[in-house]
């Protein structure tokens, strides 16, 4: 299936942008999940504002206590390490294995963050980070947590007329281990489950993060967080065989933590 | 050497001559023809399983470029009728005509100047649906009252029954095995859809279709039917051709349309499939289901098989192998490479609201495959005996090849019980097994054989047993020297994969002795080539290489007649070889010679030469209709993670034996294949549906193929038996890799699983299968 027609303006500055989402148009970032549902008529907007190159959304910022992605920066890039990674290595890793490389080119942090998929990546790894996003829009900038950031299946606090410009990341302590696993079926292929595990010591922090749960994911923090993520498992309405994969994740990702 | 010695004839590992061009993207597939003044085609489908078609509106400005059944009054439907006794007629319209019977069935045919208009249109007419009850399952079909179609009694398309009465068996036998096996149903994959760009030509008076097409002569016979115009007003062309499996091989509903719309309108028309049609609405094949009663004695001799088999045929049947294909070839291939001698076997094919179900690569046989192997399984199991012993005590032994089993399947030649020892030895067994015994933990693996063998290149007898409208005969092929000496030869068969352009010119080279580089296979065009019935189930080496060796023996006889008159030698005495004409004194001419003289200094000829020429048509079949019988032993290891139900692929052996192989390379390409496809039908692949027959998996997101990333590496040991019925010894092979995984995979698992008292019983076994069934274990 083809696209229905639409118009594409290509945004210089995050102004223009925002003055164009204001007048209709719909960001396209990397196009790695909008363009299938433009193909399949899923999405029919009438403007999309090409927001992959804007100077803003492309750079990074580093602090002492945090490091911040702009929300154009690809897959392939933290996959092959042209941004800082906080963790020492692990979302590049985690990078690394989303769907397939030609996938990764183009598909960039902010559109997975915004598409908000259950099953993607960076809504968990983040989460577990406890990452923020900086959004822009018709009333100024503001910052959302990413634990509160998804309120359903590609669901988000995201508003229309609003870009989101960054995702900020705080940089654990020594000491710290995030821990990270994935089901999938195929290499390429979205999870069936995922658990990721932030245990920081220094700051005294244990939050656990389970995804792929057809919705918002499970969120728990403090020290009984695991077990606390286990019950809600228990209590998830999804099928038997679903949740023990849930269950096998997190206990994994626990596992790596206390190894 | 099988070759000659030359390193290009017969038996050699030449490099693909067409992998040249498709390396390098220079390959012309349909999707890449242009044509001045071209437009777009694509196809309202119906969103519903089963609904009668009530008001189509159609607005105002667009009615010009909407079709619909009401515009095609002087199309005919698609009718693929079989001879069997019993089989059900239905026709399939070629747009919706009255109600749709699956979803994606097309309703209306919009041609605008681009794709994406066409589906904006599309999206602007207006259908009063009028629902129907969906019938999405086989078994409840049989009972309802709903019918696909009106005028029959019920859902059956077919019954087949082999019938004996196996009671004193059942009353004695001391083991019994049940088992009730079901297959996914699956769409076929090739990485290029279909496609269809087909023009009027006035001069010709003629229709010129290019498509994607496996089976073009065939197509052509169809479109002929549909259309009402003779086959000299239809020329298909199939031009590269990116992967068929069988899909390429049926007429679609749209090949029809889009030949009634290019007149229709005067202009020339496209239609590129896409993945969606592909998943939702056209390539489905495969589903099955088995209830299988086995009767054994102590040793593990399986003494008698009873099977009732069910096949989920869609709502049509597809030209030309029609609905009765997968169903008949159930009943008459189960039995697989044994022995035994008692056998009842009851099979359905039943009507259902989704897509008709289509041959794929190993039709039937993937699916007997895994039936007949988990019962060899499960009699190890209740005998105590090992896995491979069970199966050695009954399989057909090679001292009595030719072997009629039970069905009456002449098998031609073999080692069967070795192809197995073989596999078996390569895989070893016995350090898996400790490795086995070791094993506590959440992570187990399994052992997994199979066994089968791959009927052939089968002719006249049997297809006309079946009675549908393609009835192969002798196959043809043209051999022709131009001036300067270049081989031309023209065959039916189409080759999509499967190597024909090197593997014929191999053939050439084994008589005539012409390099391979100097032979030109023209395939692919009804225009170019002899009538033939096409490339499918396993037998364009058997029957397009033994008619192009007839017809380059004749050529080499009319060659050498003129090359010994240019020597001034006797008739009798010149031999060819080598791309040349060689005197007893060894003196020569070249074929280039040769056919400078034919064509360009005909004065020269001997007075008596045959004025035929050099170009000649000859027909082959081989000395029996029964086909040829590959076989092969597939042995693999697997590690189950009970935890999650994934299954990893450890070692994976094959022995198999094609008899002589014209390209054993080639020959292992499509083993290779083959067994990727196996793979995916044993692990992946699976179309389900909703209640309503909904498709639920329309696109590769939710579709899953097995990768390079899944596929193990693949130790192939071949053997070489050659088939006492084909030209140079060789076997049909085609199919042979995607039939052995799933019975060796799916034994594999469930030998993993067992210790834990779980057992997988159907297709494909995904995590969830292996999780609910270790959750029914108590696990
Ligand atoms: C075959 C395949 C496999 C995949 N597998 C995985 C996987 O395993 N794991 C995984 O995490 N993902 C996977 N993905 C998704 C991929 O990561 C996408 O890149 C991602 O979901 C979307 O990013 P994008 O830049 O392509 O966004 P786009 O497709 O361009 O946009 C997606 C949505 O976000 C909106 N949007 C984009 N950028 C912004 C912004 N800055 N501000 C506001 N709204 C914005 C768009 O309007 C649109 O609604 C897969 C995709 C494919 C095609």
């Amino acid at each position: 299936m083809k696209a229905a027609a639409f118009d594409l303006v290509r945004p210089r500055t995050v102004a223009d942008a925002l003055a164009a989402l204001a007048d209709g148009a719909r960001p396209l970032a990397g196009g790695q999940s909008l363009g299938p549902m433009l193909n399949f008529r899923l999405a029919t907007p009438e403007r999309l504002a090409d927001i992959r190159t804007l100077a803003a959304l492309r750079a990074h910022a580093e602090t002492d206590d945090t490091i911040t992605w702009g929300a154009a920066v690809t897959h392939a890039e933290v996959e092959d390490g042209r941004v800082p990674d906080p963790t020492g290595g692990t979302l590049r890793a985690i990078a690394g294995h989303i769907a397939y490389r030609a996938v990764r080119n183009r598909g960039t942090v902010g559109g997975s963050l915004a598409h908000a998929d259950p099953a993607a990546d960076w809504i968990s790894a983040l989460t577990a980070l406890g990452g923020s996003v900086r959004i822009a829009g018709p009333e100024g900038e503001r910052e959302e947590a990413l634990t509160g950031w998804m309120s359903g299946a590609f669901a988000t606090q995201l508003a229309e007329g609003e870009l989101l410009l960054s995702v900020t990341i705080p940089r654990p302590r020594p000491g710290a281990r995030l821990a990270y696993r994935k089901l999938c079926r195929k290499e390429g292929e979205f999870a069936m489950a995922i658990a990721a595990v932030l245990d920081d010591p220094a700051r005294a922090i244990r939050r656990v993060v389970v995804g792929a749960t057809d919705g918002a994911p499970i969120i728990a923090e403090g020290a009984d967080a695991g077990p606390r993520a286990h019950a809600a498992i228990d209590a998830w309405p999804g099928e038997a065989w679903k949740a023990r994969l849930l269950h096998v994740s997190l206990d994994r990702a626990l596992g790596d933590i206390a190894a | 050497m099988a070759d000659g010695g030359s390193g290009k004839g017969v038996g050699a590992r030449l490099p693909r001559k067409e992998d040249d061009r498709f390396l390098r993207g220079k390959g012309r597939f349909v999707a890449d023809i242009r044509i001045p003044g071209m437009r777009e085609v694509a196809f309202l489908r119906g969103p519903i399983a089963h609904a009668r078609i009530g008001a189509i509106t159609v607005p105002e400005a667009h009615r010009a470029a909407v079709f619909t059944a009401s515009d095609l009054t002087d199309v005919a439907p698609i009718r693929a009728y079989s001879g069997l006794k019993g089989f059900r007629r239905s026709d399939q319209p070629v747009l919706a005509t009255g109600k749709v019977r699956h979803v994606g069935e097309a309703v209306a045919m919009i041609v605008a100047a681009t794709r994406a208009e066409a589906e904006d249109i599309a999206g602007l007419i207006d259908i009063a649906w009028e629902p129907l009850p969906a019938l999405v399952d086989m078994a409840e079909a049989r009972a309802t009252t709903t019918r696909v179609h009106e005028e029959w009694p019920d859902n059956i398309v077919l019954e087949t029954f082999v019938d004996d009465d196996l009671s004193d068996i059942a009353a004695t036998a001391p083991i019994v095995i049940r088992r009730s096996l079901r297959t996914a149903r699956q769409c076929m994959s090739p990485i290029e859809g279909r496609g269809v760009v087909a023009e009027w030509d006035g001069r010709l008076d003629q229709l010129v279709m290019w498509s994607s097409a496996q089976m073009p002569h065939i197509t052509r016979s169809g479109l002929s039917e549909c259309l009402g115009l003779d086959h000299g007003q239809i020329r298909v062309i199939s031009p590269d051709v990116g992967g068929g499996f069988g899909y390429k091989g049926i007429l679609l509903p749209e090949e029809v349309a889009l030949g009634w719309l290019a007149r229709r309108i005067g202009a020339p028309v496209r239609w590129i499939e896409d993945r969606f049609e592909q998943l939702s609405a056209n390539a489905n094949c495969r589903e099955h289901a088995y209830e299988l009663t086995a009767y054994a004695d102590g040793e593990g001799t399986l003494l008698a098989l009873d099977c009732e088999a069910m096949v989920d045929a869609g709502a049509y049947s597809s030209y030309p192998f029609s609905a009765c294909l997968e169903a008949a070839q159930i009943a008459s291939i189960l039995p697989g490479p044994y022995r035994f001698g008692r056998y009842r076997c009851r099979t359905f094919s039943v009507a259902t609201n989704k897509p008709p179900i289509l041959p794929y690569r190993g039709v039937a046989r993937t699916g007997v495959c895994y039936a007949i192997e988990t019962v060899m399984d499960a009699i190890a199991e209740a005998t105590g005996i090992d896995i491979e012993t069970v199966r050695q005590r009954n399989l057909v032994r090679s001292e009595e090849m030719p072997y009629t089993n039970v069905t009456n399947k002449v098998f031609d030649s073999g080692d069967y019980p070795e192809a197995l020892r073989r596999a078996a030895a390569a895989l070893d067994i016995p350090t898996l097994r400790a490795q086995q015994a070791s094993e506590t933990g959440p992570v187990r693996t399994g052992v997994g054989l199979s066994i089968f063998c791959e009927q052939g290149a089968h002719g006249t007898a049997v297809y006309h047993g079946w009675g549908i409208p393609m009835v192969p005969g002798h196959e043809q092929a043209q051999a022709r020297l131009t001036p300067d000496g270049v081989l031309e030869l023209r065959i039916g068969a189409h080759s999509h994969g499967q190597g024909m352009e090197t593997s014929l010119a191999q053939v050439a080279h084994t008589i005539l002795g012409i390099n391979p580089a100097a032979v030109r296979l023209v395939h692919g065009d009804t225009a170019l080539t002899p009538y033939s019935t096409g490339t499918w189930g396993s037998r364009s080496a058997v029957m397009s290489g033994g008619a192009v060796a007839a017809a380059c023996e004749t050529l080499a006889k009319r060659i050498a007649a003129i090359g010994a008159h240019l020597l001034q030698a006797e008739a009798g005495s010149v031999r060819v070889e080598d791309g040349s004409v060689v005197a007893p004194g060894g003196a020569s001419v070249t074929l280039r010679e040769v056919a400078h003289t034919w064509y360009r200094a005909p004065q020269l000829l001997p007075r008596d030469v045959d004025p035929a020429g050099l170009d000649v048509t000859a027909g082959y079949k081989p000395l029996s209709d029964g086909g040829t019988f590959s076989y092969a032993a597939h042995a693999c290891a697997v590690t189950v993670d009970t935890e999650t139900g994934f299954v990893t692929l450890g070692r994976y052996v094959i022995a198999e034996d094609g008899g002589v192989c014209l390209n054993p390379m080639i020959v292992d390409g499509q083993v290779l294949g083959g067994t990727a496809q196996g793979i995916g039908t044993a692990l992946y692949e699976e179309m389900p549906y909703d209640g309503e027959a909904q498709p639920l998996a329309a696109s590769l997101a939710d579709y899953l193929l097995p990768g390079a990333g899944e596929i193990p590496r693949i130790a192939i040991e071949h053997m070489e038996t050659p088939s006492p019925l084909t030209r140079f010894g060789q076997k049909g092979i085609g199919e042979s890799g995607a039939i052995g995984p799933p019975a060796a995979i799916a034994n594999a698992v469930n030998d993993a699983l067992r210790p834990l008292g779980a057992r997988v019983d159907a297709l494909p076994i995904t995590p969830r299968r292996i999780l609910e069934a270790l959750a029914r274990a108590g696990r």
